[in-house]
């Protein structure tokens, strides 16, 4: 069940980065710190919004989703069953897949990078390699 | 089962952790100018202000100019005469420059912007500031994040960020903006740039326009 505790780790860094992303758009939060990039390009761009909704907010709903699955599947009544370490691999990879959208839009129409949205990126594609290992953990007895 | 419980004391501490540190952030936040109505003594004691003046106090002859930093006419005449004004004429000794606010209601960042150069000016640093707010001009005008792009500069030119803050916060110099608006109305500006030299008012004029008055000027001044 290693995997799922990683998963939990990664999920609650990712919740708080998008989180923090969701607070600065909504105009809560002081200037972005942003030492190396121009998260502030990405951020304003008109990719930062998604049917309205800012990306961030999304990320603060996929990492909140994978945070809860993953702890669920770490209670004793779910611990050894496959069924939450599916779900993490479909939702990570729906997340992985989104991500790798929003990096090739930074790297070929924004020509700017901002680093929180990489970190996220990283991050999101550890929980879906976690999750596609996990597949293959054998069921544990703890 | 030692391992979960290890686990959840390393994931409560996680969890503890990112939100102090975003609770820290959340405090920093990027000074704002107050909104709401000015203080009519606060416009009462801006009146009478000379704007930020350069130059020699006995020069014959005063150049004002009312600008608004998120006017992109200003900007162009910032590039193509204010520099020239300032090395061919007020270092010369033949006129001081006063530059004066007039931010447009129509402009969503440009009090904003003036009370940023006000804040500068009050740590010595008007033109560095102002010369970043023409300078990039592009790069704040109409956007939501313009006052913490204005906090960047005043980083940029290294201005004290505690004390900027608070000016912002406080909206110090509200009041004389206001003022200088309506003192310029009262003189007549209705657009910007606008320069008034020796009673006259001139909008967008070039370099040799403002040398040839300057030298009429002082012609008659010496007579």
């Amino acid at each position: 069940m290693k995997h799922r505790m990683v998963i939990a780790a990664l999920s609650l860094i990712g919740l708080y980065v998008a989180l923090y992303l969701s607070l600065w758009k909504m105009g809560l939060m002081g200037p972005l710190v942003c030492g190396v990039g121009a998260c502030e390009v990405v951020q304003m761009s008109r990719f930062a919004y998604l049917f309205g909704i800012p990306v961030a907010f999304f990320g603060v709903a996929g990492f909140l989703a994978l945070l809860v699955v993953s702890l669920v599947g770490l209670r004793p009544a779910f611990v050894g069953k496959p069924g939450p370490t599916k779900l993490l691999v479909a939702l990570s990879g729906g997340g992985a897949a989104f991500s790798l959208y929003l990096t090739y839009l930074e790297a070929f129409v924004l020509k700017a990078w901002c680093r929180w949205c990489i970190l996220i990126a990283v991050l999101i594609f550890s929980v879906f390699t976690a999750a596609l290992l996990g597949l293959r953990e054998r069921p544990s007895k703890t | 089962m030692a391992g979960m419980k290890g686990f959840y004391v390393g994931f409560g501490a996680l969890a503890v952790g990112g939100a102090g540190v975003l609770l820290v952030a959340m405090s920093r936040g990027a000074a704002e100018l107050p909104s709401g109505p000015i203080e009519v003594a606060a416009i009462e004691s801006g009146r009478g202000w000379g704007g930020y003046v350069v130059g020699d106090a006995d020069a014959p002859v005063e150049i004002i100019e009312y600008a608004d930093f998120e006017c992109p006419a200003c900007r162009v005449q910032w590039v193509l005469t204010v520099e020239d004004i300032k090395q061919r004429l007020v270092a010369t000794g033949r006129a001081r420059y006063a530059f004066r606010d007039f931010p447009l209601s129509m402009h969503v960042n440009s009090r904003a912007a003036h009370h940023a150069a006000a804040c500068a000016d009050e740590q010595g640093m008007f033109e560095q500031m102002h010369d970043q707010l023409f300078g990039m001009q592009d790069k704040w005008t109409g956007r939501s994040d313009a006052e913490t792009r204005f906090r960047r500069y005043a980083g940029d030119i290294g201005l004290e960020l505690d004390q900027y803050d608070a000016c912002m916060e406080e909206g110090r110099y509200r009041g004389r903006i206001q003022a200088s608006i309506e003192g310029g109305a009262a003189l007549g500006v209705t657009a910007t740039p606008t320069f008034i030299i020796g009673n006259r008012l001139y909008t967008r004029i070039s370099y040799d326009g403002i040398k040839a008055i300057v030298d009429s000027l002082t012609a008659v001044a010496s007579q």
